[in-house]
């Protein structure tokens, strides 16, 4: 209950932003309409609404780390934060607190492209069901950074670490907008030691009904996921004891 | 029993000693100031006493409860309205007052008769539907008062509550915090000295980290020989009185 409270309280905050609306839920629709745009004069298979969906879908949660990092980098920059660590709510309050709110902003930001993807011609799947269902613990990922760079970062730091650099490298990183084949090289390896490729060809997979084309996609983002949360949640209590 | 009892109460960090050895108490429903310039330990001193920070060696005990040893049932005790203005700036101040009813467990019923009282006591109803982060700094002083009152604690702690307001908002806060004065033990750490003199039954005077004295507004005059409390102030910092 004390939890629920808490994490109410940051649904209202982000959402009431209207930057966060725009950027959040805006911005990876026209990224859908521009590219589809695009395809229709330059055709490139990689913009096909069905390959390049799945990756805006993904591009679209860095966004929800820097919801997520900035709401707790303010909060610990206003004093809110100590004050609630004078109240009963325990540290797994807070971190389900801020993590909780975002799932259902990240879902409904998928749902968003995926009906502008159906308006542009994407066909009507079940796979697009369970692609929204696979973005849970893609977004888990993507909140675990926020929390992450929230504790360390102040809210002006978390505008340029989170707001730039990870967006640029959520996106170059990623395979949405050129084939990482292309590259090659160091650069190819670099991106599939990191979790943001695997997240795409994981959602391309579940959308085009290619289940075991999710692994070991799957485990990448799983074990990211997995570390980055535990790193997050250590910090986030490291920041609170130092309160 | 005293409403805080602290025993020894001493804080490190590396090299520097932010409070060395502290030892007072303050009666249950007292207001009571804790002086001194920057750096004095002032806020130290409250963080540890509202289980923020733990002590490096010594104790203090909020009716009776440790601080080190039973920080929960401390913490159910105290209510905290910190420096900076401690607010959720999207909230409406009624959706504040909630929030903070709801992370202590309250009832609806209790919910919305706390929020009435405490609307009331602070003449929030002008501004009650207004985001607290479109409200002048008066205003959000008087929201953080209110919000730290709604776990209706033994123990407020006020960190500068009015540091930045205007005379008039600073005179309308005096009559509120001397409104509370007998049903709560406040403590209150400030840099006004007229404020500290003009609500406090007693105060402490420390630098360094160390208690320099801890008496009546009257009695620290006479101890410094003036009738001036900032004078009075200045002395005893400076080591001319003793």
């Amino acid at each position: 209950m004390r939890m629920l409270t808490f994490a109410g309280r940051n649904t209202k905050e982000i959402l009431r932003d209207p930057l966060n609306l725009a950027f959040g839920l805006g911005f990876p629709l026209v990224l859908v309409l521009l590219l589809s745009a695009i395809q229709a004069n330059i055709p490139v298979k990689l913009f096909e609404i069905q390959h390049l969906t799945p990756g805006i879908t993904v591009f679209g949660l860095s966004f929800m780390t820097l919801f997520s990092a900035t709401i707790i980098a303010k909060d610990r920059g206003s004093s809110l934060l100590q004050r609630l660590y004078t109240t009963p709510l325990t540290p797994m309050d807070f971190i389900l607190g801020y993590t909780l709110p975002i799932i259902p902003i990240a879902i409904a930001q998928c749902v968003v492209c995926y009906i502008a993807a159906i308006i542009l011609g994407l066909s009507i799947t079940a796979n697009i069901l369970y692609a929204i269902v696979f973005i849970i613990p893609i977004s888990i990922l993507y909140i675990a950074l926020g929390l992450l760079f929230g504790s360390v970062l102040n809210d002006k730091q978390v505008g340029g670490i989170c707001g730039a650099l990870l967006t640029n490298l959520s996106a170059w990183l990623s395979g949405i907008w050129f084939d990482l084949d292309l590259v090659g090289g160091a650069f190819k390896k670099i991106s599939y030691a990191l979790p943001f490729v695997h997240a795409v060809d994981m959602e391309r997979a579940v959308l085009a009904g290619n289940f075991a084309g999710v692994f070991p996609h799957i485990w990448w983002v799983l074990g990211y996921a997995a570390i980055l949360l535990i790193l997050a949640v250590l910090l986030f209590l490291r920041q609170m004891r130092k309160q | 029993m005293d409403a805080i009892r602290i025993e020894g109460l001493t804080k490190k960090y590396k090299d520097v000693v932010a409070v060395d050895d502290l030892r007072l108490f303050v009666r249950k429903g007292e207001l009571f100031s804790l002086l001194g310039v920057n750096g004095a330990g002032k806020t130290t001193t409250v963080k540890m006493l509202s289980c923020l920070t733990q002590p490096t060696s010594g104790d203090a005990f909020l009716n009776g409860k440790s601080i080190c040893k039973d920080s929960a049932a401390v913490k159910s005790l105290i209510a905290v309205s910190p420096q900076e203005t401690a607010v959720a700036p999207g909230l409406s101040v009624r959706e504040n007052l909630e929030l903070m009813c709801g992370v202590h467990g309250f009832s609806k019923g209790k919910q919305n008769a706390k929020i009435s009282e405490l609307t009331e006591l602070f003449g929030l109803e002008s501004v009650i539907k207004k985001k607290a982060g479109k409200l002048s700094g008066g205003w959000q002083r008087r929201l953080s008062i209110a919000m730290a009152l709604i776990s209706e604690p033994d123990t407020l702690f006020l960190d500068e509550p009015t540091l930045g307001l205007d005379v008039l908002a600073r005179s309308d806060l005096w009559d509120i915090i001397r409104s509370l004065k007998g049903d709560v033990t406040i403590i209150l750490t400030t840099h006004y000295m007229e404020e500290a003199e003009v609500l406090s039954d007693r105060i402490a005077i420390m630098k360094d980290g160390k208690l320099l004295i801890c008496d009546t507004a009257d009695n620290i005059k006479g101890t410094a020989k003036t009738d001036n409390f900032e004078q009075a102030f200045v002395r005893i910092v400076k080591g001319v009185a003793k």
